[in-house]
């Protein structure tokens, strides 16, 4: 299971020249707005035609410039999620559904709508016509009806940019039940870094049309070089141990040795979970801080300072958990004599969790009632 | 029933006949340039290629011409003595002096606004919607079929009407193309013509009046309440 994809197109003023080859599980494209993702889904689609292009998915190929195949975009097998749901207003939930079905060349059996109606929540919404629908529910069933299509790829581009904040946290725990769940392997286009974050398994970096740097979630998050979102959107993945649940309410994680205290998280113990620290709820004081509320300090060397265009600077601290990212102004830097190097220590405001790793099945995804909850320890 | 129908409203035989016929004329004018209307329509609001514009202009054509150079043109195309005429002679199809002529005059005429309502639904659907039939692996036909079509009815139908209601209308290019024949070219425009020009004619004439505003009135009528159900059913409600 991999996909393959070799694309160049000459816009005007703008060059677009992506190339990846990712395994199966959710694939994340993150960029900025404009750095040309949307334009490599609609190109793996089939719904625009780029100078030179060579998809192959699971092996078959789907468009290949330089052999002069390309497969139609309804040839495609491909289910595509928009940011919006792009429901069809004539006809009923059930009918939207039942439409990809219907052209379908694969046999969905009945079994499998029963599971995903189930699944993404939306059997009380069957004989209702679209407008009736929140914006959440539309993009529930748009996602039914894009699976239902038997698709050998689902391409979501951008599938909760359209919704608020409280639709958002609806919608997420679908793409994990879908990632876990379902084998049929996630394109997923953002710029935002939590959602990428929680849902991401490989992780292909855009900047201005070009790939800037592909591989595991932890790897390209923790690398301040390939933030395409920004300073303020940057933050590292680690990766825990729920070691212990204690009487007064607090989760003992283990993060490479180190102990973390979250409110009472519902998993076992034993659980593996990752953790998404944002940069900028990271502080650094090189002498182990005593007196302060905050109950997370890890120890660990500085990687890399990288000094940005304004006031800031991002701090790349290597821990015994892995690579935990700091923001902190220009001034603080030189006021603390920071230097590649030096041991330092990262007391965390707050953690939230980002994904629910090992455990699959078992405590928040499998109760589906995981959230995207922060934690604040201060 | 007709007898009946015709003696109810007070109608003699030749002013029933004008109805009948002209209702005859207009529903297969109606019905026969429906296809060719969705499809010029679909291609103006859909398709770039070269002479759209070319192809616009020559819809809208019969809007602006005199009727008399319409009709005109339809006798030197498809007259017994012009050679297209002559051809689709050979097979059968005659359209000068016939009911058929009177229809197809009908149909041209109401042609650009059959073309013209289709054509705004058409441009009122998000092509996104048939973009995201097509990654569900509807083929383009298909997506016709289930998405475009279905979506633009209320447009469609409007269209229908108008040109119905435009076809009981025709006078000019119907009167030069196939005359006014008695039982065969006769519609209620002409007979309304004809009786105007017979001393003591104004009573018929007055009849025929009154039923043409009453079916133009309720041709319009029956247009707005369709397309008003469709837009509700389209919007899901």
């Amino acid at each position: 299971m991999s996909i393959s994809v070799q694309l160049r197109h000459q816009f005007q003023g703008f060059a677009l020249e992506a190339q990846f080859d990712v395994p199966s599980g959710v694939t994340a494209l993150f960029g900025r707005s404009g750095s040309g993702k949307s334009t490599v889904i609609r190109a793996i689609a089939g719904l625009f035609g780029p100078d030179e292009a060579r998809v192959v998915i699971n092996g078959r190929v789907l468009c290949d410039t330089g052999a002069g195949i390309c497969l139609p975009p309804h040839k495609r097998r491909i289910g595509t999620i928009f940011q919006d749901a792009r429901l069809f207003p004539h006809l009923s939930v059930r009918q939207n559904l039942d439409y990809g079905r219907r052209f379908s060349d694969r046999d969905v059996p009945e079994s499998e709508v029963a599971q995903m109606v189930e699944m993404l929540g939306i059997g009380h919404l069957l004989d209702r016509r679209p407008a009736g629908l929140s914006g959440g529910e539309q993009q529930r069933v748009a996602i039914g009806r894009a699976l239902l299509s038997g698709p050998d790829l689902i391409l979501a581009d951008e599938p909760l940019a359209a919704l608020d904040d409280a639709r958002k946290d609806e919608i997420l725990p679908y793409f994990e039940r879908l990632r876990d769940e379902v084998s049929i392997p996630i394109l997923y286009v953002s710029h935002s870094p939590a959602e990428v974050a929680r849902l991401a398994t490989t992780v292909v970096a855009f900047e201005s049309g070009r790939v800037t740097g592909q591989g595991g979630a932890v790897e390209i998050l923790g690398d301040p070089s390939l933030m395409p979102a920004g300073v303020r959107g940057a933050g590292a993945l680690i990766e825990a141990q729920v070691h212990a649940h204690h009487a007064d309410g607090l989760t003992e994680l283990s993060a490479g040795g180190v102990p973390l205290f979250l409110p009472k998280l519902d998993a076992a113990p034993g659980a593996q979970v990752r953790l998404r620290i944002a940069a900028q709820d990271v502080i650094l004081s090189p002498a182990r801080p005593k007196g302060l509320s905050a109950l997370n300090i890890m120890p660990g060397t500085i990687a890399h300072i990288r000094m940005g265009e304004g006031p800031g600077a991002m701090v790349s601290l290597a821990t015994p958990a892995g690579v935990v990212l700091a923001r902190v102004t220009k001034r603080s830097a030189a006021a603390l004599d920071l230097k590649q190097g030096m041991l330092c220590h990262a007391v965390i405001k707050s953690v939230s969790i980002a994904r629910q790793t090992v455990a699959r099945g078992a405590g928040p995804l499998g109760s589906g009632e995981v959230r995207d909850v922060k934690y604040s320890n201060s | 029933m007709t007898e009946q129908a015709a003696h109810w409203f007070g109608l003699g035989a030749a002013e029933w006949q004008a109805v009948a016929l002209s209702l005859k004329v207009a529903f297969w004018a109606a019905l026969l340039s429906l296809p060719l209307g969705i499809f010029v329509a679909y291609a103006l609001a859909r398709w770039r290629f070269a002479g759209r514009e070319v192809l616009n202009g020559l819809v809208h054509l019969p809007l602006i011409l005199p009727p008399v150079v319409t009709g005109y043109l339809l006798l030197m195309t498809f007259g017994a003595r012009a050679p297209l005429g002559a051809a689709l002679k050979e097979i059968g199809i005659v359209f000068a002096f016939r009911w058929s002529g009177a229809a197809l005059a009908a149909a041209i005429m109401g042609f650009p606004l059959m073309v013209r309502a289709i054509r705004l639904s058409i441009e009122a659907i998000d092509p996104k919607l048939e973009e995201a039939a097509t990654s569900l692996g509807a083929s383009p036909i298909r997506v016709f079929w289930t998405v475009t079509l279905p979506l633009a009815l209320p447009g469609v139908l409007a269209g229908v009407v108008l040109a119905f209601a435009k076809a009981l209308g025709e006078f000019g290019a119907t009167i030069t193309f196939v005359s006014n024949i008695p039982g065969q070219t006769r519609t209620l425009p002409s007979a309304i013509y004809a009786f105007l020009q017979v001393p003591g004619g104004e009573s018929a004439a007055l009849r025929l009046v009154v039923i043409s505003i009453v079916l133009a009135m309720t041709a319009l009528i029956l247009s707005e309440f369709l397309a008003r159900r469709m837009a509700k059913r389209g919007r899901g409600a």
